[in-house]
C-alpha cells in the first residue's frame, strides 16, 4: 500500500510555550512541548503517534497543521515548507490537510446544523458553485460516513458520540484532503462504538487514498490501524519503526515498558511486565541527557550527560538510546 | 465456593425520577462477592455499573435517585435498610471506595495527611498523633516516596498517579473488607496504570480485602478479576469466572465486545463492530435490551426479557439464544 513517496516530512520541529510570571508577564521559562522531532509520513500510509499525556503528541499534530506556530523547524508537504507560507497560501494548503479531534462533543458547533458543519469547509474553499450543489455534496459525504440525508437539518446534540465522530470525519473529508491528522479520534467513544469509527476510517483510507497521522495513547488501537508507529516521550521521539518491527522488537527501553504495561484482554496471557518507577517529569525542566534516564531501568552514566542521537538502526527502525550504540 | 458471602446483592433496582422520565439505571441486578476475591464489573457508559456501586455505598442522591427494590446483604446485614448514621459506620470502615478522578475526590484545601487521618479518627479510637503515624505508614505501604514529607503536602503538589495512591491509602486506612474501585486507572497513563494495578494486587494479598473493580476496559478486567459481571443497559447479562468469560463467552454482547476491540497480543484484519448505538437509558428497548444490536435477535427477544440462567457450571448468561451463538462460534471456528 505504502509507496515510498513522502507526503509529509518534518525536520527538527520545535514548539515551545512561554511560561510567564509576575506583573510584567515576563517569560521565565519554556515548556518544551515538542523539542526537535524529525520524521516523515509516506503517501497512503497510517503513521501512529503514541505517547503518554503531556508527551507533546497533540501539540506536534497541531503544529504540523500550523494551528500552532512552530518555534523552529521545517514542515514539508507536497514540496512546500508550510512554515514559510503566508495566510492565503496556508488556507489553500489546508484544503489538503484536515484534522479530526478527540472530543466529538466539543468540536462541533452546537448552533450549527450538520449540513452547515460539513458544508462550511466546502464554502470556505469555494468547492461548490451553488447552494444546491453544496448540499448535494454534503449529502454525499454524509452517506459515505454512514449517515443518511435525513440528518442534514439536525443539530449535534441530537446525535450519539459515535455519530458525532462520524460528522467530524465527514467535515474533514468534505474538501477531499490527502492528509488527515486524527487526534485521539476514538478515545472518547464507548468500546463497542470505537470499532465502528476505526473501520470507517480504514474504509475511507482505501476509497479516498488518504494518508493518516493517527495520534493516540491506546497502543492496541494504534497497533491495529497503523503501518508505522512513532513513540514520543517528553517532547522527543524515542523510536519510529514499522509496526510489526516496533511491536515485535522494541528497541528503546521506554517503548519496551510501554508495551509491557498494556493490560491484555486475555486472562490466560502471561506477560513479563516492566513497571516503570516514578512519573513523567515536567517538560519545563526536562532531565539532562536522555530525558528518559531517571525512569530507565538500564540507565548508565552517559545517559544523564549526553543526549542520545536519534538514528536509523536498520530498515528504517529509528531509535534514540545509548544502549543501542554500544551494540 | 462454600465460603460465606461477603456481599450478596439481590435483584437491586435503582431508578432516577427525572423531569424527562424515569431512568432505570440499575434494573434487577444480582451478584455476590466472597471474602478476598475480586469481582470485575465491566460495561459501557450508561450501563449502570457506577450506580450499582453507589447504591451499595448508599451514596445515591435522593431525589432524584432511589433504590426501588432488592437487597444488599453485607455480612448478612441489609444495607438498604440502614439509616445514614448506621451507614457512616460502614462507609470508609468496612466498605471503602476509590474513584476515577483522584483530583476531584481529594479536598484541595486539606493536606494529604489530614484527609487520611480524618477517616482514621472517625473509625478508630486513636489519638491525633497515632493517627498521623498511621497515615504515614499507609503512605509508605502505597509506595509514596518520602512519606514524612508528603503527608503535609496538598493534593495539587502530587501527580495523578500519586494522588490515586493517596486515595488508596485513605481507603485502606481502616482495613476494609470490601474496596470498591470505580474506574481507578481510567484517568491515568498506561505506565502509571500498570503501577496502580500492581499496587492494588499486592495490597490485596497483604490486606486480604475483597475488591469490586468497575471499568470499561476489558484488559484491566482480565488482569485483576477472579470473576466478572458484564453489564448492559442496567442489567447483568453475563456472569462467570474470568477464564470462562474470556475463553467462552455465552452472551452475544460479551462475544461481540471481545471481537470489536483491537488486541495487542494478536493481529486482526478487521474489527467486528457491534452495530448501532448504546441505548439511551430514558428509552431502553422492550424485551432483551440488546435486541436492537444483536445478530441473533428474534421476535421473542423483542418482547420477553431473558433472565440470567446458569448455562454451564458457574457460568450465567441472560440470552434466549445461547445455542445460536454456539452454532455461530463453531461455524467461525473461534471462541
Amino acid at each position: 500500500m505504502a509507496e515510498d513517496e513522502k507526503l509529509l516530512e518534518i525536520k527538527n520541529l520545535k514548539k515551545y510555550f512561554p511560561v510567564k510570571e509576575g506583573v510584567f508577564r515576563r517569560t521565565v521559562a519554556h515548556v518544551k512541548a515538542v523539542d526537535d522531532i524529525t520524521f516523515h509520513i509516506k503517501k497512503g500510509e497510517t503513521l501512529g503517534l503514541v505517547g503518554e499525556s503531556g508527551c507533546g503528541k497533540s501539540t506536534a499534530g497541531r503544529t504540523i497543521l500550523r494551528l500552532l506556530e512552530a518555534t523552529a523547524g521545517e514542515i514539508w508537504f507536497e514540496g512546500k515548507n508550510l512554515v514559510d507560507l503566508d495566510k492565503k497560501e496556508l488556507r489553500e494548503m489546508r484544503k489538503e490537510m484536515q484534522i479530526i479531534f478527540q472530543d466529538p462533543y466539543a468540536s462541533l458547533n452546537p448552533r450549527m446544523t450538520v449540513a452547515d458543519i460539513v458544508g462550511e469547509p466546502i464554502d470556505i474553499h469555494n468547492l461548490a458553485s451553488s447552494k444546491k450543489e453544496r448540499n448535494e455534496k454534503v449529502a454525499d459525504i454524509l452517506d459515505t460516513v454512514g449517515l443518511g440525508p435525513e440528518y442534514m437539518k439536525r443539530y449535534p446534540h441530537e446525535f450519539s458520540g459515535g455519530q458525532r465522530q462520524r460528522i467530524g470525519v465527514a467535515r474533514a473529508l468534505a474538501v477531499d484532503p490527502s492528509l488527515i491528522i486524527a487526534d485521539e479520534p476514538v478515545s472518547a467513544l464507548d468500546v463497542s462504538i470505537q470499532a465502528q469509527v476505526i473501520n470507517l476510517m480504514q474504509d475511507l483510507q482505501k476509497d479516498f487514498d488518504l494518508t493518516y497521522l493517527f495520534i493516540a495513547h491506546d497502543l492496541s488501537v494504534v497497533k491495529h490501524i497503523s503501518d508505522r508507529v512513532a513513540v514520543m516521550y517528553l517532547g522527543k521521539l524515542v523510536e519510529v519503526a514499522d509496526k510489526k518491527e516496533l511491536f515485535d522488537d522494541p528497541k528503546h527501553p521506554y517503548t519496551q515498558s510501554l508495551l509491557s504495561a498494556i493490560p491484555v484482554a486475555d486472562p490466560t496471557y502471561e506477560t513479563e511486565r516492566i513497571i516503570l518507577e516514578g512519573d513523567v517529569p515536567s517538560p519545563v525542566d526536562p532531565p539532562s541527557g536522555c530525558r528518559f534516564h531517571p525512569r530507565c531501568p538500564y540507565a548508565m552514566d552517559i545517559c544523564s550527560e549526553v543526549e542520545p542521537e536519534f538514528k536509523d538502526y536498520g530498515d528504517e527502525h529509528f531509535a534514540a538510546c545509548h544502549l543501542l550504540e554500544d551494540e | 465456593m462454600s465460603k460465606e458471602k461477603l456481599i450478596d446483592v439481590n435483584d437491586l433496582a435503582t431508578y432516577f425520577h427525572t423531569e424527562e422520565g424515569t431512568v432505570k439505571a440499575v434494573d434487577g441486578v444480582s451478584f455476590e462477592i466472597y471474602p478476598g476475591e475480586t469481582l470485575g464489573i465491566v460495561g459501557e457508559s450508561g450501563c449502570g455499573k457506577s450506580v450499582t456501586s453507589l447504591s451499595i455505598m448508599r451514596l445515591i442522591e435522593s431525589p432524584p435517585g432511589k433504590i426501588e427494590n432488592g437487597e444488599i446483604l453485607f455480612n448478612g446485614k441489609d444495607l438498604t435498610k440502614l439509616n445514614q448514621k448506621q451507614m457512616r459506620k460502614i462507609r470508609g470502615n468496612d466498605i471503602s471506595m476509590i474513584f476515577q478522578e483522584p483530583m476531584t475526590s481529594l479536598n484541595p484545601v486539606y493536606t494529604v495527611g489530614d484527609q487520611i487521618m480524618e477517616a482514621i479518627l472517625i473509625h478508630k479510637d486513636v489519638s491525633k498523633k497515632e493517627a498521623r503515624q498511621e497515615a504515614i505508614d499507609m503512605l509508605t505501604k502505597v509506595g509514596i516516596p518520602l512519606p514524612e514529607q508528603r503527608v503535609d503536602e496538598y493534593p495539587h503538589q502530587l501527580s495523578g498517579g500519586m494522588r490515586q495512591r493517596v486515595m488508596i491509602a485513605m481507603s485502606l486506612s481502616c482495613d476494609p473488607q470490601l474496596l470498591i474501585a470505580d474506574e481507578p486507572t481510567t484517568a491515568l497513563d498506561v505506565t502509571i496504570q500498570a503501577q496502580i494495578l500492581e499496587l492494588m494486587n499486592s495490597l490485596k494479598r497483604q490486606f486480604g480485602m475483597a475488591i469490586m473493580m468497575i471499568t470499561h476496559d476489558l484488559g484491566v478486567i482480565a488482569e485483576v478479576s477472579d470473576r466478572v459481571a458484564v453489564m448492559y443497559a442496567g442489567k447483568v447479562v453475563e456472569y462467570a469466572d474470568v477464564k470462562d468469560l474470556y475463553g467462552d463467552p455465552k452472551h452475544p454482547y460479551t462475544w461481540g465486545l471481545m471481537y470489536s476491540i483491537p488486541h495487542i497480543e494478536k493481529d486482526l484484519e478487521r474489527l467486528e463492530a457491534i452495530p448501532g448505538n448504546v441505548p439511551n437509558p430514558l428509552n431502553f428497548p422492550e424485551g432483551c435490551k440488546f435486541n436492537t444490536r444483536c445478530q441473533f435477535a428474534t421476535d421473542k427477544c423483542r418482547v420477553d426479557e431473558p433472565e440470567l440462567e446458569e448455562v454451564e457450571e458457574g457460568h450465567y448468561s441472560a440470552c434466549w439464544h445461547v445455542d445460536k451463538l454456539e452454532e455461530q462460534k463453531a461455524k467461525q471456528g473461534r471462541g
